[in-house]
């Protein structure tokens, strides 16, 4: 075989090495395949009492005519198609796709620059709304279009702090919660946030989220004494950063690192770990509907909103704006709540949420927003995280690689 | 007779030559145009993004015009002040600013919040403009933080560059070293070059006596041997990650076969970590060693050794003196392949590698999908092929391409 011959084959590995990785940058890549399978394969929703099947998740739209409506799939998905789609397909006519994706703006960002979008409404974090509406990628939300509560309170009073943007109108409160095996501890049980990181008196490996410095910092900080409302003035120093990663770095070798939201039950239940940072919604699910023995430490949990947005140069801004509004109304959000251990975002639709839909269990008790729980929370700081994010991201892939 | 006159017979065999010459190209033009479109352009176009972003020389026109004539030293010009004041109130009121905010956040943390907070006002500033910036935040009449704003606005910078290798610009142009504790990405580049090698390695140490094997074995047999080394390789290679997890973790099987044993405390951390990194990879890359090692082997006349012992060579000098540097072309050529393919791969760390087993390409995914910012991207993305050029143009020149062989 001739030098020609080499070259080309060289170059054809060299080729499949770059597209391979140009493709995974686009997101359109296996990883997200597989955290799909993931979220699928963990939370599989059950089927419906009623023997209905669920809408088909994470297809293309099949005509132009129906709503796109992109979300985090499995059981949080099914929470909206039985709370917000079935009941806005029913009374309005108008057929709503579901799409399932992994959270980020990449993918929109794609959509607006290419001039291509095909998803009209986004389910996001509020981090993550803010930039991308920043960046011009979102719809302005008319905050007078969404309906007032019931007792006639407007809706900007009636949404909690921050629920409604100049883009974004807010759905749920989750949090982030340290979650624990209960069979694994049986002299000391674990009750605080200060004992995740206190691995002599509660041995085990701990799980914790890889990708950000958010959550994990902030955790560290309140752990080491920090009091809730002076978390961001002293993340704001460089002695603030260096204390956090300090604190964490007491327990580094004892972390298992997780990606995706349905990896901590799974670590929980694997016993690849005894305690671990969770979403809240995720703890409840395997608690509640896999009857696993895990409980949820809510001191020092970490709220954060997770919102409905419009992609900007969508065809269908008015149906979306609709459904915007139309999912976002009292009673929808409690509704939800049915399905999910997610806080609806309305104040007046807390004293609406009753039981979970199969299983029977009360669902205030197990709302992050419920003022038992939520005695000794913060709210994370949306718009500090955007100004610091870049600098304390760098950091934090250091103190990782370390 | 007359003699035919024409163009001569050699005219003639060149010219259809030339003909078929034509019909082959046209033939592969389909895959050029493929190969054009797809992978050519948008890799040129990723590599233009490291070293242009024209968003401030675009939103904020004037400014970026002030800011040129000034040399970065001292205080910046007055009319920069006035500029800026303008250009900020047209961007505020274009909805222009967020993509301003995002790019001067990627220069300097806190640039975000400071640039939409004074463009919010920016159209009630009045002379003297430097006071009513002030006003607004201390931060502007910190010349530092006119020289970074100096930086963006030219059209092309080499700030993501300097960022991918670790290096801060100054407002004066000058690169810096980043604080210690700040430093990740030469750090992965090295890591990356490590693990490519070391699972080259151990592709050969298990790739060259197993193909080996395969070869002298008898036909049959062969095929068989050879069904199950690709079998795997037909697996999708996301299956054949989870599968390693299944194997490695604390509570899989082998920690499971361990405890068995010697009890909970003969576990090992064999995955998240780099151990996971590089027995997935390893697993994964082995058939690329073996198929171009075992179809030289083939080749090889087996007389050749036979003749070595019969004139009194002992099997091991007739292997290593013989045998062996008649399969290096094979084994070459794979580690070749083994060691491009590993130094961009990707999914494999992400999944098993843990907090230790993380590579270059895994940053370079993060700033594509995570943090947006895909001038630093594409320059590890630059830095990463143009490496693996340069490595590519070693090789040729140390070992020879023509030594290659696939088959």
């Amino acid at each position: 075989m001739g030098r020609t011959t080499a070259i080309i084959i060289a170059a054809a590995a060299a080729v499949v090495i770059l597209a391979g990785v140009l493709l995974f940058m686009l997101g359109r890549g296996t990883e997200k395949d597989i955290n799909q399978m993931d979220a699928e394969l963990s939370d599989m929703p059950l089927p419906p009492a009623d023997g209905t099947s669920t809408a088909p998740v994470g297809t293309k739209p099949k005509s132009d005519s129906s709503l796109v409506v992109v979300s985090w799939g499995g059981a949080y998905t099914k929470s909206q198609i039985e709370a917000y789609h079935k009941p806005f397909e029913a009374s309005t006519g108008q057929k709503i796709n579901s799409v399932d994706y992994n959270g980020g703006i990449a993918e929109i960002k794609a959509q607006v620059e290419a001039n291509n979008v095909t998803w009209d409404v986004v389910d996001m974090e509020l981090a993550d709304a803010q930039r991308a509406c920043d960046e011009g990628l979102l719809e302005k939300i008319d905050a007078g279009n969404l309906p007032a509560a019931p007792d006639g309170t407007s809706a900007v009073q009636d949404f909690v702090a921050n629920g409604i943007t100049p883009c974004a109108v807010t759905s749920i409160v989750f949090s982030h919660i340290i979650a624990f095996d209960t069979t694994k501890f049986e002299a000391k049980i674990p009750s605080k946030l200060a004992d995740f990181f206190d691995v002599k008196n509660f041995p085990g490996k701990r799980g914790m989220r890889k990708q950000s410095p958010k959550i994990n910092l902030e955790m560290a900080l309140r752990a080491d004494g920090v009091p809730g409302d002076k978390v961001y003035e002293t993340l704001g120093t460089k002695a603030g950063v260096d204390r956090a990663l300090k604190k964490l770095d007491t327990i580094k070798n004892d972390v298992v690192w997780w990606e995706t939201g349905a990896q901590p039950p799974q670590l929980l239940a694997d016993g690849e770990v005894t305690m671990t940072t969770a979403y809240n919604g995720r703890i409840f699910d395997a608690q509640v509907v896999e009857g696993k023995p895990f409980k949820i430490i809510w001191d020092g949990q970490l709220q954060e909103l997770d919102v409905l947005a419009i992609v900007k140069g969508t065809k269908k801004l008015e149906e979306a704006m609709q459904f915007i509004s139309f999912a976002t109304d009292t009673q929808r959000l409690a509704d939800q709540a049915k399905w999910i251990a997610y806080g609806p975002a309305r104040k007046s639709s807390l004293p609406l949420v009753g039981k979970h839909a199969d299983k029977g269990v009360d669902m205030l008790p197990n709302m992050p927003n419920n003022p038992e729980n939520s005695k000794n929370a913060i709210q994370i700081d949306f718009l500090w995280w955007a100004d610091h994010q870049e600098e304390l991201n760098q950091r934090w892939a250091a103190w990782l690689a370390k | 007779m007359s003699v035919h006159r024409g163009p001569g017979l050699a005219e003639q065999f060149k010219q259809s030559g030339k003909r078929a010459r034509r019909g082959t190209f046209l033939l592969v033009l389909p895959l050029l145009v493929f190969l054009m479109a797809t992978f050519i352009l948008p890799i040129a176009s990723m590599l233009n993004r490291s070293v242009e972003d024209p968003t401030i020389a675009n939103i904020l026109p004037r400014t970026a015009a002030a800011l040129r004539s000034w040399d970065g030293k001292g205080r910046p010009p007055f009319s920069a002040y006035s500029a800026l004041a303008d250009d900020l109130s047209r961007a505020d009121r274009e909805g222009t600013i967020g993509k301003v905010a995002t790019r001067m956040n990627f220069e300097r943390a806190g640039m975000r919040s400071l640039m939409i907070k004074t463009a919010r006002e920016a159209h009630t500033f009045e002379p003297p403009y430097a006071q009513a910036f002030n006003a607004i935040d201390l931060q502007w009449s910190e010349p530092e933080l006119w020289g970074v704003l100096r930086h963006a606005s030219a059209s092309t910078t080499s700030g993501y560059y300097a960022a991918a290798l670790d290096q801060m610009r100054k407002a004066d142009g000058t690169w810096l070293p980043r604080a210690e504790e700040d430093r990740i990405y030469v750090t992965l580049f090295l890591r990356t070059l490590w693990v490519a090698g070391a699972v080259t390695a151990f592709c050969f140490a298990l790739g060259y006596p197993l193909a080996f094997f395969i070869s002298h074995l008898s036909e049959r047999s062969r095929n068989l041997v050879l069904i199950l080394v690709l079998l795997p390789f037909w697996t999708s290679l996301l299956v054949r990650t989870t599968a390693w997890i299944a194997l490695l973790q604390t509570n899989g099987v082998i920690n499971d076969t361990l405890a068995a044993f010697g009890g909970d405390t003969a576990r090992l951390d064999l995955i998240h970590n780099m151990t996971g990194t590089l027995i997935a990879m390893t697993h994964i890359l082995l058939p690329f060693m073996v198929l171009p090692t075992y179809s030289i082997m083939l080749a090889v006349p087996p007389a050749l050794t036979r003749a070595a012992v019969s004139l009194g060579a002992t099997p091991w000098t007739a292997f290593w003196r013989v045998y062996f540097p008649m399969t290096l072309p094979g084994a070459a050529a794979g580690a070749l392949l083994v060691f491009i393919l590993a130094l961009g791969y990707y999914i494999t760390p992400a999944l098993v590698g843990g907090r230790t087993g993380q590579l270059i390409s895994n940053m370079i995914e993060f700033h594509m999908k995570t943090s947006l910012n895909w001038g630093l991207a594409a320059a590890l993305g630059g830095i990463l092929l143009s490496g693996v050029l340069v490595l590519y143009v070693l090789y040729s020149r140390i070992v020879g391409l023509n030594q290659l062989r696939l088959g």
